[in-house]
Order: structure tokens, then sequence, then C-alpha cells
């Protein structure tokens, strides 16, 4: 980097500081710790506070929901240096995202390389502002790790193709408005190469919901069902029976997103949340010496993996990241994340198995642990992870 | 900064590699074993490490070095991992450079530092006692005595400490052992009255000594940095040390599985290639990930050393636990995953197995530098 870049980019950190400090209410400079302190946007969207309206207008408005999207479709056309100078700038603050979205994690970036003009103007803006809320129509369930097995139909009718089928495990389906949906347009094809990646309205005829009641008593996950809903052959992103290249680029930022949850989650040390149930000794050490031993070797890991998230972003601004990393990155965060609630789990002893009261804030810790055990599933198994860094990366043979 | 090679890192590491990898492959280590060759290292491949501004790598160009940084020692450490070569650059163009450089008077500098660039001296740093590197727990007496001091113990594990021209004592002049007051650097001959030196043959083949100091007399002017303040200027050279070691750990690492990775790709069994059973790729992406990981907690560790040294101490220690943990990993792997191979000592894999569990104990090892995080963190 020259000079010039450098001192350019030190003038956007200064400007960047100062904004934030201006502008991110006292409110949002801690972590998320419930549903609630996250927004999602959408048509029916609501906020918790008003300090996080403020905030995610205020940021809504400077381009900085998604600050490396092009001006155009209301992005901030933030370079990726700046775009990472912000983040950590962010960091420092502890300043909460402004809008949790699949449209921002998933699908833009999927549009963004293969979407047509038409589709980044109508659908990115809306994103970007968060007036619309976005789900992922992938699994069914006759097709999981063998995604590309999916039977839902697309059928060709004139302009518009008819779908019917069943998607599971689609993320909060019941809220979102719009869903990015795998369809089979080709059932003669070969299984990888019959497949569209289409985009439609939640509230189109035909289409219903049904949450499903996980182990933790949450119900993040839907069925979803589609009987003949018509969709306008316009709604195809890329090209008819190529969506599984979509479908894959897209996977890579879901695995991306994934393998960061554990950091989105973060608050205090778990060194320190510890000491709180199990206590210290006279030099401050934890009174468990086995589970310190434990935590620290937890937070080796966990410093090392931030460092490899951020070589990653390093890497694919350079050129020179592997497409599969993702796969490599996902299966490391996850079972890290695991590994982490593992963890507080027995640092909280007793105390951490309380499902219903107030003052476990109806068991907010063992539900947060059970729902990390499907980190490991969604978006493609750690096995499944696995067996792509084998294949695509090592190239061993026959994988 | 990113976590990436500039473009001057890439060329430097080719022009490292280029050289290793031509004079320096393992058979090179393997020849120096065989024939017990007395110096432990190639001389020739020294004075050309030289001559390419590898052991002024870090000194500052006005004393003839290169004035590069931490994350440069660590691409040619890396490398050096890679073929496991025996040399002298880590033992006196990283630690002792560094502290010269850091902890030197003018004099000490202009008299030593130019001769460290020059490839003519060779030095080293001696600070462990016992079994386990335990820094504060150093206890070789320094006792004033006329016009300077009189030191009395005895170090070991001192990286080529039978060749060294200069060794770098950390002694204690006041204190009791495990204070941090009370340490202090000295700039010892080892060719002083008193000093004896014996070669210890490690299960590596490379260069370690143990020296012992029988009232051995050095004058005021052996003092490095400030009498029994010497734990920060201690801190600060072990730490860049340690940064060298995780990189030469990540080099080895990666070298051993790119060689385990050819072998699942080439050996048959059953009729088939060893690599197409599952049970062994999933091993082999596990071992890979692991690799990456330490990869950029090593590189995250040097650019906070070339930031600021006396801040790195937690990147470091997350660095060198990390290469620890995944050093260890990468050698079993490789030596399971060769089978029977694996055990010969004709078959080089072994001499991975040997020079990691080495570089785990330079320095500190995994659960040393966890710990130190956990102190670190306040639990």
């Amino acid at each position: 980097m020259s000079e010039t870049e450098t001192a350019e980019l030190e003038q956007f950190r200064s400007e960047a500081r100062a904004w934030l400090d201006a502008n991110c209410p006292p409110e949002m400079r801690k972590p998320a710790t419930s549903d609630a302190d996250v927004f999602w946007g959408g048509r029916n969207a609501k906020f918790s506070s008003e300090p996080q309206r403020i905030w995610f207008e205020r940021m809504r408005d400077k381009g900085w929901t998604v600050p490396d999207w092009p001006k155009e479709y209301g992005g901030g056309g933030l370079s990726a240096a700046e775009h990472k100078v912000l983040r950590s700038e962010m960091a420092k603050m502890g300043a909460r995202p402004p809008l949790s979205s699949f449209g921002i994690w998933m699908l833009g970036p999927a549009l963004l390389k293969y979407g047509n003009e038409a589709q980044k103007k109508e659908h990115l803006p809306k994103i970007a502002a968060g007036l619309i809320r976005w789900c992922q129509g992938y699994s069914e369930p006759n097709a999981g790790s063998d995604l590309a097995s999916l039977q839902t139909r697309a059928e060709s009718d004139g302009d518009d193709f008819v779908i019917t089928g069943s998607k599971i495990w689609t993320s909060y389906a019941n809220y979102a408005d719009w869903i990015f949906c795998l369809v089979r347009t080709d059932s003669a094809a070969k299984k990888h190469d019959g497949i569209s990646f289409i985009l439609f309205d939640m509230t189109s005829k035909g289409v219903t919901t049904k949450p499903i009641l996980l182990i933790s008593g949450y119900s993040p996950f839907c069925e979803t069902f589609f009987d003949g809903v018509r969709v306008p052959k316009s709604h195809v992103v890329g090209t008819v029976n190529r969506g599984w290249d979509v479908a894959k680029y897209l996977l890579q930022h879901e695995r991306a997103m994934i393998s960061g949850m554990g950091e989105r989650g973060v608050g205090r040390p778990l060194g320190q949340i510890a000491a709180d149930s199990v206590g210290s000794d006279a030099l401050g050490k934890l009174d468990d010496s086995m589970l310190r031993g434990q935590i620290a070797t937890f937070d080796v890991d966990e410093a090392a993996l931030a460092a490899c998230a951020e070589r990653a972003v390093d890497l694919a601004k350079a050129g020179q990241a592997h497409p599969a990393f993702s796969s490599a990155m996902k299966y490391y965060g996850t079972e890290l994340n695991k590994r982490r609630y593992e963890i507080l789990m027995s640092a909280g002893g007793v105390d951490a198995l309380e499902w219903e009261s107030e003052r476990s804030k109806q068991g907010a810790r063992p539900r947060a642990w059970l729902r990390t055990k499907a980190n490991s599933i969604e978006g493609g198994t750690s096995e499944v992870m696995l067996g792509i860094v084998a294949k695509r990366i090592l190239d061993l043979p026959g994988a | 900064m990113a976590l990436v090679l500039t473009e001057e890192q890439s060329m430097l590491r080719d022009s490292a590699r280029g050289l290793i990898s031509d004079k320096a492959p393992v058979s090179h280590l393997r020849h120096l074993r065989d024939s017990k060759d007395p110096t432990g290292f190639s001389k020739e491949l020294w004075h050309s490490f030289a001559e390419m501004g590898f052991a002024g790598l870090l000194v500052p160009e006005e004393f003839g070095g290169s004035g590069l940084g931490f994350m440069e020692a660590g691409v040619v450490m890396e490398e050096i991992g890679r073929t496991l070569m025996p040399s002298p650059f880590l033992a006196t163009s990283v630690v002792a450079a560094s502290a010269l450089n850091r902890g030197g008077n003018a004099a000490q500098k202009s008299e030593f530092l130019p001769k460290v660039s020059n490839g003519s001296l060779l030095a080293t740093l001696a600070i462990d006692e016992g079994a386990k590197h335990r820094p504060l727990h150093t206890n070789l007496q320094a006792v004033r005595a006329g016009n300077g001091f009189k030191l009395s113990g005895a170090k070991a594990l001192v990286v080529d400490g039978h060749v060294a021209d200069l060794v770098i004592v950390a002694a204690r002049t006041a204190g009791a052992a495990g204070e941090r007051d009370g340490l202090t650097l000295f700039l010892v001959n080892p060719a002083a009255k008193g000093v004896s030196i014996e070669r210890t043959i490690m299960v590596d083949a490379h260069n370690a000594a143990r020296i012992e100091f029988a009232n051995v007399q050095v004058n005021a002017d052996s003092v490095l940095g400030e009498v029994d303040q010497g734990a920060a200027l201690l801190d600060g050279v072990l730490d860049i040390g340690r940064g060298a070691v995780a990189a030469e750990m990540v080099g080895l690492s990666d070298e051993v599985f790119n060689r385990t990775v050819e072998y699942l790709k080439n050996r048959k069994q059953f009729g088939k290639l060893i690599g197409e059973f599952q049970a062994l790729q999933h091993r082999a992406a596990e071992l890979y990930v692991d690799i990456e990981i330490t990869r950029a907690a090593t590189m995250k560790a040097l650019q906070a050393l070339d930031a600021d040294v006396a801040k790195a101490a937690s990147s470091v220690a997350v660095a060198k636990a990390r290469a620890g943990t995944t050093a260890t990993r990468a050698v079993q792997e490789g030596v399971q995953m060769h089978g029977g191979m694996g055990m010969t000592d004709q078959f080089d894999i072994g001499f991975f197995m040997k020079r990691a569990r080495v570089c785990e104990e330079l320095f500190g090892d995994a659960n040393y530098h966890t710990e130190q995080l956990a102190r670190a963190r306040g639990y």
C-alpha cells in the first residue's frame, strides 16, 4: 500500500470513528443478549426500542447497513480496505450491526454476482433499507446433506413457472416476505443440472409455513409448502437449469455467516463468566483448574480462528482465496461454538439447567446451548464440510 | 495491515525457498547428523545467507543489516521449517540480534551488529535452566565483584551454544527465583575463564548445548540493558523468538502435511488409493484446517510484533500455543498415515517429528503459553 493510500485510509478511520461516536446510541454499544435486540427488517418489522430505530435509520441513510455494496444499490460504496476499517472501528466501540438479514449475508452477494440489472435494482435497495425480509428455500425432507437431490418442481406454463413441493428448515419463513428458492426445472437432467434459483413473494397464493418446535423449545425453522405457486420466469436468477452455480456461491456466504455466529454472540470473556459461578482462588485463578484449562485452550483456538477469519477476508480481497475455504471456516467455527456452549453449561452448573424461571431469563443459556448443536448441521454438516475440503482443496481421490 | 504476504514478502519467500530447497533439503540435515559434523550446520550456506542479507535481516541498515521486520523473519523461518535446515538464523539473526538491537548501548550495537550482518559472529541466548521454560525462575547468580560481576550457574538448551562467539546470559542480580525484578542480561565471551560448554546431541540433530558458569568474571560493560531490570527486555526478545519458532513450526507442519497428502494419493491398499478412504480424508481435512488457522494466528503475532513488541504478548502466546498443538498433530498424523514407512529412519517424516518436539519446548510449550493467556485475561 502506498503512503498516500495509507494516509487516506487513516483519514477514513478517524472520520468513521467520529461519525460512529456521534451517531451510535449508547444502548447500541453493548452486545445483543436476546432476540429482541436483533433487528431483522421486513414489511412487518417492529423496533424493540427507540435507540434501535435511531441507530438503524442513521446507518441506513449512510449506506452502512451494507457498507461495501455499490451506492447505486443502497450501499456505502466502501472499498475492501475501508470496509475492514469500519468493521474494526465498530468492533472497538462494541456497536451492534444495525440490521441482520439473510438478504445481506446470503442473497445480496449472489445477486451482485449472478443477478441481472433489473433484479439488482429491484431487490438490493430494499435489502439495504431493511424493507424486505428474505428466507432461504434450500433443504427438503429428502434433500439434506445431499441437497442437489431436491424434488420441488417448477413446471413451465407460459411466462410463469408453477411451483409445487416442500422445503424444510426454512429459517424464519413465518416472518419472511420473500424467499430465494431452489427448484427442479428439468427432472430428466443429472441432478446438479436441472436446478434453478428463483425468487418469489411469500404472500403468493399457495405458500404456507409451519414452524418446527426444536429441542431448545424455540421454533426458528419452518416447514414451507408450495401448492401450485405461480412465479414469473423473470424471477429466475442466472440461467434456468444452472441454479446450482448460484446455490453453491450463496452457500459459501452462508457458511461464512454461520462460522461467524459465535463471534456475534460474544459478550464477556468466558473466564470471567465462569468466575461468577465457580469462584476464584486467592490468586484470582478459577477455582476449577480443569475447567480453567479448557477455557484457556478455547481462548487460544478462538483467537486463532479470529485471525484466520480476518485472513480469509484479506485473501479474498487479494484474489488469493480458495473458493471452498468457507467450508473450512464453517467446520471449525461451528465446532468451536459448540465447545463454547459446553464450557458455559459446565461453568454454570446447576444454575444453567433452569428452563423456565425469571432468574434464568427463561432458560436463555440452556436454550442457546441446544441451539448451537444445529450449527454443525445447518448450511452443510461438519462431515460434508470435511468432505468438501478433502475433495476441492486437497484434491484427494474419489471424494 | 492485511494478513497476506506483500509482493516484497512473497519475493523474499521465493528467494529463501529457492536457496534452502536447493542447498539444504532434508538430506542435508541427515548428512550433518550421520557424519557427526562438528559444527552442526553448513558454514558455506551461512555465508550465502549473509550475502543474501538474511543474517542481518532484522539489523538496522546503519549496522549493515537489511532493516526488515518480524514478518520477514517469519517468512524465512517458515522456509527453514520446510526442510529442517540447521542454521544460526534463529539464535543469531533473530534472537541475539533482537536482544542486541533492543537492549544494547551505542558501543555494544556498533561492536556486534555489523558482525551479525556479515555473518562473522554467531550469538545465542542462554535462558533455560530446568527441564521446562520458566524465564522468571532464572537462578544463575551474578554477584557484584570488582568492576563487574561474577556469574555462577548452569544453562541448558542453549541453541548453537558450542559454536557461538557471544552468549547472552540471563542471570539473577537480585531477588529470588520466580520474581520479575532482579533479572539482568550479560554479554559473555564463551572463551572466558570458568565457562564450560558441553554440546548436547539432541533428538532433532540440531545444535544445542549445556553451559556451566563457574565464577565467570565479566566487567560492567557486559551488561545488556539495565541491571535488575532485564525482565522487560527479556520478555520482548523471547516473544520475538517465540514468533519465529511458531513460523518455523508452521513451515514444518505444512511440509509434513503436503508429504502426507501426496502419500495418500499414491499408496494403494485393498485395491484402492488409501486417500479414497473417508476415515483418512476427514483426518487430512481437519489437519488442513488446523494448519491454516495456526498460520493465520502466527502471521497475526508477527504483525503484532512489528507494530509494538511490548503489546504483542497475547498474540504471541496464541501463536506459539497453536503452533505447538498443530505441529504435534501434523507429525503424528504424518507418521501414522505413512504406516510402517513412517517409522523408518530411511524415510524423512521422522525428522519432522523430532524437530517438532524440540520446537515445542523452545521458548515455552503449548501448555505454558495457554497458561500465559489465561493469566493475561485474568482468570
